[in-house]
């Protein structure tokens, strides 16, 4: 094992809770129509388990799984997906929400008024956009974090 | 000249910052929540979202979530030209 990480213990822990955080921060992104939270703060609840990978494994540790070229191309297709989104509505007017209360299955289904459950299937392009928002909040933070963990690594050894 | 133009320009433009400052409705008003109720009563019939901070976030106002990104695109880049490898003239 390299020694660029810290302690045994944190590594342990790190590989018991990274899944849960992740789980947790795709929840967060995913219900951001239903539940506080939603594609910024979600985003960054993933990228923190990035960041954790990070600090527990070091940059050596986890060179191989993270590729920072994937991740910032990610970002360029989360951002480019989110404006997409904003364009879709451009017949009616900018960022437009031309799926809600369509009446298609894919995220159109209308909600009642007052208390309830939670639909999970509607709110048109707001679901998408929590997705693209997110997907660009997570791989840009952990790309910054990547990024400037490997840049401190190489002063240190200069 | 162009001092002349300068402060032609500059008087055209402190006239039309005045007249839209003394245009505006007066301080308060509208002082009730009309937004706010607009808001909560038409997000679930409009944009079929249970969180109406989500609906204004990414639908009513849809264009300042798009600043916010942009905001963030050029933090991420900052940062990667901050820690990018020089080249050799460059060190």
């Amino acid at each position: 094992m390299n020694h660029d990480g810290m302690s045994v213990i944190v590594r342990t822990v790190t590989r018991f809770v990274y899944g849960l955080i992740l789980v947790f921060g795709f929840y967060v992104i995913m219900h951001g129509h239903l539940t506080p939270g939603g594609g910024f703060q979600g985003g960054a609840v993933v990228a923190s388990a990035f960041a954790l990978l990070l600090v527990a494994f070091g940059a050596a540790g986890v060179k191989g799984r993270l590729n920072k070229h994937l991740l910032q191309s990610l970002e360029e297709i989360g951002a480019l997906a989110f404006l997409g989104l904003g364009f879709a509505g451009i017949g009616t007017a900018f960022f437009y929400n031309l799926l809600a209360n369509s009446g298609t299955a894919f995220f159109g289904i209308g909600v009642p008024a007052g208390p309830n459950a939670g639909i999970l299937n509607a709110g048109g392009v707001v679901p998408l956009m929590n997705w693209a928002v997110g997907l660009k909040v997570m791989t840009g933070i952990a790309s910054i974090v990547i990024v400037m963990l490997i840049g401190a690594r190489k002063e240190e050894t200069e | 000249m162009r001092k002349a133009a300068l402060l032609v320009a500059f008087l055209f433009v402190s006239a039309f910052l005045l007249l839209a400052a003394t245009s505006t409705r007066p301080f308060g008003i509208p002082n009730d929540s009309a937004m706010d109720d607009y808001f909560i009563a038409n997000a679930q019939g409009e944009v079929a979202v249970n969180n109406v901070v989500t609906a204004v976030v990414f639908d009513y106002r849809g264009f300042d979530t798009l600043g916010e990104a942009t905001v963030l695109f050029a933090a991420v880049v900052g940062v990667l030209a901050l820690f990018r490898k020089l080249r050799e003239d460059e060190r």
